[in-house]
């Protein structure tokens, strides 16, 4: 058994403050959850699932412990969607530099 | 969660300053003076490197030396909207051309020639910016290791696009990054850090932190004279937490420009906390805000060294804001009209150029001091894909009508892009307010009225005749 195999590349997550240990002064919003933490590193573990606890050997060195929450985690960014109020941008002011531009030198 | 006394949130920050003194390798105590005064002149000498010094260590690692280029159709786009003989030309300064894409890599070469000349095995900076891949690109060609903590997620686990992209350019640097979810107590993880590999503090606020954009303003200096033959009317500056405005008015001062204004510039965020797990999504800006530029000007001391270097209030001329939607605005003009695609927050300046510009003479000289790397997540595109996700409104129209965190308006024309000035007077009469805070009850001495006055940028008179006055 096991999703996760020794020397994989995983994610852990922790719980690094409770509400009740965190910082005075914070908005209620924040105040009221707690402060958590991931990092990735190497699975120590021989084998290991989702929401298990496991260490993990991170690239500068450090062991860490905490809750396993993904294997090779993805990077999930890319460029959206175009966005219609930037689309007519570059014809607006190409235009405008025609018509007036002309007269700027 | 804690279980160790020792680990707490309180232990911790007591032990602050004993750790602080072991990761940067400064004893800030040898330039505290009387009060509230300390000798930042002597901190900067003392700590810092000279001009010539901080060239040579920038050149072991490709470092500066970026390309001015003159902003052809953006100045005749500004003049549409100018009176006649109004528009001055505007010239940026390509710092997207460092190592990792910003002039942030300039503030992490000298931290991490710091680091590897005494002996530390590797570096740690908390910033969720582009500062980390700086940092992280800086000790890789040291042969250092490098940890960068972030301020990431909110409690519903999401995150912004910009900075889970600042993250993966870490990691492509072979920086290990401890992601984290809102609050100010990232600070207290990065202590524990410091305290556990015993890495060097690579702080945006130390001297070297500051000194190493120094050459940002001589290079920009000696490539306008050499452009145009003068010096630069006005530089504009992308202003958070001081340092940019502080290190590049520097470096003008030593490249000789004596009359050359310094304008700073912020992306206006009033209204939403920088500590609000609600508010941390519903603003596209991660930097170059008000969040970070108001503060840091009224009390730079707020750093996460016990003297910070970068004090705006000394030189700033000017200091403005612009809206969200003006900075995608003109994002998309460089893109479109000089061929240049960058990131946004790195264009909060240039936004701000576009109304300065307009009333500037003709024959005048602008430059908008940096650019930054642009890429997925990093992008005009994604960072209002997710802000709609947030519930944020995006249209055209005024922008003078948005509302951070509520709307992201997009100009309709060039003639929209207007600044808001916010008057130095009152940040200064809030840094006095702080300052009087501190002294409790005690008078001015002469020396710190000295030293106010330096820091404020004004003369000893206005210090006395504003100082314990209970303005804001």
């Amino acid at each position: 058994m096991g999703e996760a195999k020794k020397d994989d590349w995983v994610q852990i997550f922790n719980v690094v403050l409770n509400p009740e240990e965190r910082a005075p002064g914070l908005p209620p919003e924040t105040a009221g959850v707690p402060l958590t933490m991931k990092v990735k590193g190497f699975l120590i573990d021989q084998a290991a699932d989702i929401g298990d606890q496991v260490s993990i050997q991170t690239v500068t060195g450090r062991l860490v412990e905490g809750k396993l929450i993904a294997i090779t985690p993805a990077y999930e960014i890319d460029y959206g969607r175009p966005q219609p109020e930037l689309l007519k941008i570059g014809l607006e002011v190409r235009k405008l530099l025609r018509e007036e531009g002309e007269n700027i030198e | 969660m804690n279980n160790n006394p020792a680990l707490s949130y309180q232990d911790v920050m007591a032990r602050k300053n004993r750790i602080m003194k072991q990761a940067v390798g400064i004893d800030y105590d040898q330039f505290e003076q009387e009060g509230i005064a300390f000798d930042y002149e002597a901190m900067m000498k003392k700590a810092g490197y000279s001009l010539e010094e901080v060239r040579a260590i920038q050149e072991e690692t490709n470092v500066g030396k970026t390309p001015l280029l003159e902003l052809h159709n953006l100045t005749r786009l500004v003049r549409c909207h100018a009176e006649p003989g109004k528009g001055a030309r505007i010239f940026i300064k390509d710092e997207a051309c460092n190592p990792s894409g910003s002039f942030k890599a300039r503030r992490a070469s000298l931290s991490c020639y710091q680091a590897q000349k005494h002996g530390y095995k590797g570096v740690i900076s908390a910033t969720s910016g582009n500062y980390g891949a700086a940092v992280a690109s800086q000790s890789a060609m040291r042969g250092l290791n490098c940890i960068v903590v972030q301020e990431l997620f909110d409690s519903q686990d999401l995150s912004q696009p910009e900075i889970m992209e600042k993250g993966r350019a870490c990691e492509a640097y072979g920086a290990e990054v401890v992601q984290l979810s809102v609050g100010p107590e990232l600070f207290y993880k990065f202590l524990i850090l410091l305290e556990e590999t015993g890495y060097f503090n690579a702080s945006l606020y130390t001297p070297f932190g500051i000194a190493g954009i120094e050459t940002l303003g001589s290079e920009l200096a000696d490539q306008v004279r050499r452009e145009v033959g003068k010096d630069p009317t006005a530089v504009l500056i992308t202003h958070a937490g001081g340092g940019n405005v502080t290190g590049t008015a520097r470096g003008l001062k030593k490249g000789g420009c004596d009359h050359t204004e310094v304008v700073g510039i912020s992306v206006d965020l009033s209204g939403l906390h920088m500590a609000s797990d609600r508010d941390f999504n519903r603003k596209s800006f991660t930097t170059g805000h008000t969040g970070f530029g108001v503060p840091f000007a009224t009390w730079p001391d707020r750093a996460d060294v016990p003297r910070n270097a970068a004090r705006p209030l000394r030189y700033l001329d000017r200091y403005y804001t612009v809206t969200q939607g003006e900075v995608f605005y003109v994002t998309e003009l460089l893109a479109q009209l000089e061929g240049l695609e960058r990131g946004p927050a790195g264009n909060t300046s240039l936004a701000g150029a576009f109304a300065v510009a307009r009333e500037m003479d003709r024959e005048d000289v602008l430059v908008v001091q940096e650019t930054e790397y642009t890429g997925a997540g990093k992008h005009p595109s994604p960072q209002l894909t997710f802000a709609g996700k947030m519930g944020i409104t995006i249209k055209r129209g005024n922008p003078e009508d948005s509302v951070p965190g509520q709307s992201i308006i997009i100009p309709e024309s060039p003639g929209q892009i207007k600044v808001k000035k916010v008057d130095l007077d009152n940040l200064k009469k809030s840094y006095l307010k702080k300052a009087a805070q501190e002294k409790g009850k005690e008078k001015l001495s002469p020396l710190e009225i000295e030293y106010l006055a330096a820091e404020l940028k004004t003369s000893t008179g206005w210090i006395e005749d504003h100082y314990g006055k209970g303005e804001n």
